[in-house]
């Protein structure tokens, strides 16, 4: 039963996280380089300006979900299993949203990439 | 790619690693949490490992934002998984684990990816299409739209 609630515990992980990552990048594309900004404005402004982004917001949502499942993960299984696991799908999920949902070119270079660092994540754990 | 935002992403990779190393002990010392005391889970930011695990992934945060801000997500993903290779390096060189060959393989594959896609584009995005040109428009933008 334990290991059902800790692969349960990933997958939420992996779904909130890809989610998140892919509201955060589209929110932080829309408000532009920080940098950039930064050296035009002041940072409070660039603060408010990210602030009120509501994909900002709602990617805040979705990463707390997943902070929350991998505390849920810790604690029933060890950070060795979790961590890699929910690294390497997460790396795999994220290339497939960021393609569909991001319109990134993800070429043979970083799916090659992607999965170079899934499987390395994977043999760490090992 | 300027000094300045291979800082940035050097800030993503060392506090994700300290952050995540932080977290796990404190929930180490919590123990398992029962689906029937979910007040626990609440409460254990209490934990001072938590929280200061806490504090570095805000700082992890902040750095991830801002890469995010001029590269694409699957430019900065696999270029700052070199946290793991950090992390065994820490565990190898600093705390004396025993890091094993098939370990050693792993450190090398992370390596090689990170050093694929680093050579490529950080952007391949175009930024106009996610700049909305007022506020309204952010608002009536749904995700993945193609205009």
């Amino acid at each position: 039963m334990k290991h059902l609630y800790t692969w349960s515990a990933i997958v939420a992980i992996v779904i909130a996280s890809s989610a998140g990552d892919v509201l955060l990048s589209h929110a932080m594309k829309q408000v532009g380089d920080v940098g950039e900004l930064w050296r035009r404005t002041s940072l409070p402004t660039v603060a408010g300006r990210i602030l009120r982004n509501p994909r900002f917001l709602l990617g805040i949502f979705c990463m707390m979900l997943a902070f929350y499942s991998l505390l849920f993960a810790l604690s029933w299984a060890d950070v060795s299993l979790v961590g890699p696991a929910a690294a390497a799908l997460t790396f795999v999920a994220n290339a497939i949203a960021a393609k569909i949902f991001l319109h990134e070119r993800v070429d043979h270079r970083r799916w090659i990439a992607a999965l170079l660092v899934a499987g390395g994540v994977v043999l760490l754990a090992g | 790619m300027t000094f300045r935002k291979y800082l940035v992403l050097a800030g993503v990779t060392v506090c994700a690693a300290i952050g995540d190393s932080l977290l796990s002990r404190g929930m180490k010392q919590i123990g398992a949490i029962s689906l029937h005391h979910l007040s626990t889970i609440i409460l254990c930011i209490l934990n001072p490992w938590v929280a200061l695990g806490i504090l570095f992934l805000l700082g992890f945060f902040a750095s991830y934002m801002t890469a995010l801000s001029w590269a694409d997500l699957t430019y900065v993903l696999p270029a700052t998984s070199l946290g793991y290779v950090f992390l065994a390096l820490i565990a190898r060189f600093f705390l004396h684990e025993q890091v094993s060959p098939l370990r050693w393989l792993g450190i090398g594959l992370i390596s090689a990816g990170v050093g694929f896609v680093t050579r490529g584009p950080a952007l391949t995005q175009d930024p106009a299409r996610a700049s909305p040109r007022s506020e309204d428009q952010v608002e009536a933008l749904p995700l993945g739209d193609k205009r």
